[in-house]
């Protein structure tokens, strides 16, 4: 820690949520990096120059140009249209995984923390489940499903979920010895209750931290998984696809595999940043660095 | 200690367990008729069939996995679909390839990612301490096949320097196996590489912190010294624990890299496995790796246990 900072008030109370989080220099830079991502999946539809399927025989493997923004590829398709939808897949298979992630990992994190006699059995499987690389265990269960964007969220929800529920429980273990939650206990309160008044809410600072890199490790895993043909199939313009179709032409036209490889970089390093960020203004427990 | 060990060995036992449960299971999820799905498109009623039987499809699943570790007793893991040898043998030629590439791989990052994080913990805030940030979260962001194929680009086909892609036994020629090793190796260590550097740069900082560096420096001792011989060693433990999942993750990440430079290991083994349907390879290649995965973490435990002798294992 230098001068600097041991000058500086420790946190001014009062300041909202919104506000310290706004003036953290990670948080905004994921947040823009992300936010950009984001944008173009919703306006999909508003940035696309041509349709993304729409193939144009006449200009295969062009190079970037007024037209086509980012040039075309092996069947004459915009590369720009297809980045632009590959987006909203990408983003949305990502966020469903986030959803069944949270609330599969949240209810198991739950009980095996607060009954005692849940947790060894929940938590052996989490253990068994964990113990298989991740990305191989999803190559296997959405081989063995079927290629689609369905089967991918659940291939995805279920290797990560293990470490979403693990997360929660060791949180609720903390809480549940807490005076205030025994003393509720004494006096007759519902487990319900207390799961839902004492228990979640302060499981939730980590909860979000966690699943915003799940949410990036889900972008990343999506884009091998379609990468390996087991995603959504082609034509669909996945950026897992589009860097497979490009694979086969690394030495005419490297850009076609260029531009989706960087569009899942800024957006898996857009979410890293933003969950560094995040962690820090959340739960500083959690900080890795000290300086 | 002992107790501990054998705690430790035994509390690994229901885990297996569910993990070859679990690797077992999977062909459970194949939607429809696995037996019909295995065979492909274009099979004929008797092929579907053969495969049935092959499978032991046409029994109960329980069955079937009652002498799914039967086998596994004897070591016999069954026969491979399209391999023609057994599942063993096909997980055992490929093992030292994967072993070569994860080494190296390994090698890589210890040697340059314990010196980058304990630079960076000297010098907080410099060009040295921001590189191995934004080196770490690069690298946790990046998608290494993509990554490998940007390497190939530039290094196979740009400059020509190493080959694209391909595999050369070390006993065949050394020198083109170390050349065949060098783009795999570099795109399975990127990430593990910042990673280190991170953790080891955070630890440096918190042992720099305590009061037996500060009394090491103020008795005079050479700043070479201090870092090097009371620091380190402490910042060695929790680093180890660190390698070993970083060989973990390495052993992992080997499935899509090895795909990508089609190199013959344990990796490629199983990705093809699982696009050509072969059940039996895949069912074994995940328990392979998931029980070393298992053991690996239980040998990082106790050599945490063996190297700080302030970590006590009471049992909790």
């Amino acid at each position: 820690m230098t001068a600097a900072d041991a000058a500086q008030p420790v946190r001014p109370a009062g300041r909202s949520l919104w506000g310290r989080l706004l003036r953290h220099r990670l948080f905004v830079t994921g947040a823009v990096l992300f936010g950009l991502m984001l944008l173009m999946a919703v306006f999909a539809d508003v940035l696309q120059v041509a349709a993304p399927e729409r193939m144009h025989y006449r200009f295969r493997f062009k190079g970037p140009s007024w037209q086509f923004p980012l040039g075309t590829d092996n069947f004459g398709r915009d590369l720009w249209s297809r980045l632009v939808h590959g987006a909203r897949l990408s983003l949305g298979i990502g966020f469903a995984v986030v959803v069944v992630t949270g609330i599969a990992g949240t209810a198991i994190g739950l009980l095996a923390g607060y009954f005692r006699r849940l947790d060894e059995p929940l938590m052996r499987v989490m253990d068994a489940l964990m113990a298989f690389p991740a990305i191989l265990l999803a190559i296997a269960i959405a081989a063995a499903l079927g290629p689609s964007a369905i089967n991918a969220v659940i291939a995805l929800a279920v290797v990560y979920t293990p470490r979403t529920a693990r997360i929660v429980r060791s949180t609720v273990l903390v809480v549940r010895e807490m005076e205030y939650v025994q003393a509720a206990l004494a006096f007759g309160a519902r487990h319900r209750w207390i799961i839902l008044r004492h228990v979640l809410p302060n499981s939730l600072a980590p909860l979000i931290v966690q699943l915003t890199f799940i949410f990036a490790y889900a972008v990343l895993a999506e884009s091998i998984l379609s990468f390996l043909g087991v995603g959504p199939p082609p034509p669909t313009p996945t950026w897992g696809n589009m860097i497979a179709e490009g694979k086969d032409y690394l030495r005419e036209a490297p850009l076609l595999a260029l531009f989706p490889g960087l569009a899942v970089m800024i957006t898996a390093l857009g979410l890293n940043v933003l969950g560094d960020g995040l962690r820090d203004v959340l739960d500083p427990r959690l900080r890795v660095q000290h300086d | 200690m002992g107790e501990f060990v054998l705690r430790r060995l035994l509390a690994a036992i229901p885990v297996l367990l569910i993990v070859t449960l679990i690797a077992a299971s999977i062909m459970q999820l194949v939607p429809g008729d696995p037996a019909a799905v295995i065979a492909g498109q274009g099979a004929t009623d008797a092929e579907v069939a053969q495969v049935r039987t092959q499978l032991g499809l046409d029994r109960p699943f329980l069955v079937r996995l009652g002498e799914w570790y039967l086998g596994l007793v004897r070591g016999d893991l069954g026969y491979s679909l399209t391999l023609n040898r057994t599942v063993g043998q096909a997980i055992l030629e490929r093992v030292p390839v994967t072993l070569a590439l994860s080494g190296i791989a390994l090698l890589l990052t210890v040697v340059i990612g314990v010196p980058a994080g304990v630079l960076a913990a000297l010098r907080p805030n410099s060009w040295v301490d921001q590189l191995v940030l934004t080196l770490a979260l690069v690298g946790v962001s990046v998608p290494n096949f993509w990554l490998s194929l940007m390497l190939i680009v530039l290094f196979g086909v740009i400059v020509e320097w190493l080959p694209t892609g391909g595999y050369v036994p070390f006993t065949e020629n050394p020198v083109e196996w170390a050349r065949s090793l060098v783009l795999p190796s570099i795109s399975l260590a990127l990430l593990q590489i910042g990673l280190l550097a991170r953790i080891t740069r955070a630890t440096m900082l918190e042992v720099l912190r305590n009061d037996y560096v500060r009394t090491a420096r103020a008795k005079g001792l050479p700043r070479l010294m201090v870092v090097g011989k009371h620091a380190l060693k402490n910042v060695m433990i929790p680093v180890v624990t660190v390698i070993g999942i970083s060989f973990g993750l390495l052993l992992s990440g080997s499935v899509v890299i090895e795909t990508v430079y089609s190199i013959p290991g344990m990796g490629r083994l199983l990705a093809t496995a699982i696009f050509s349907r072969d059940y039996p390879v895949i069912q074994g290649g995940l328990l392979v790796t998931a029980a070393t995965l298992v053991l690996l973490n239980l040998v990082v435990d106790l050599l945490y246990a063996a190297l700080d002798p302030r970590v006590t294992y009471d049992r909790r």
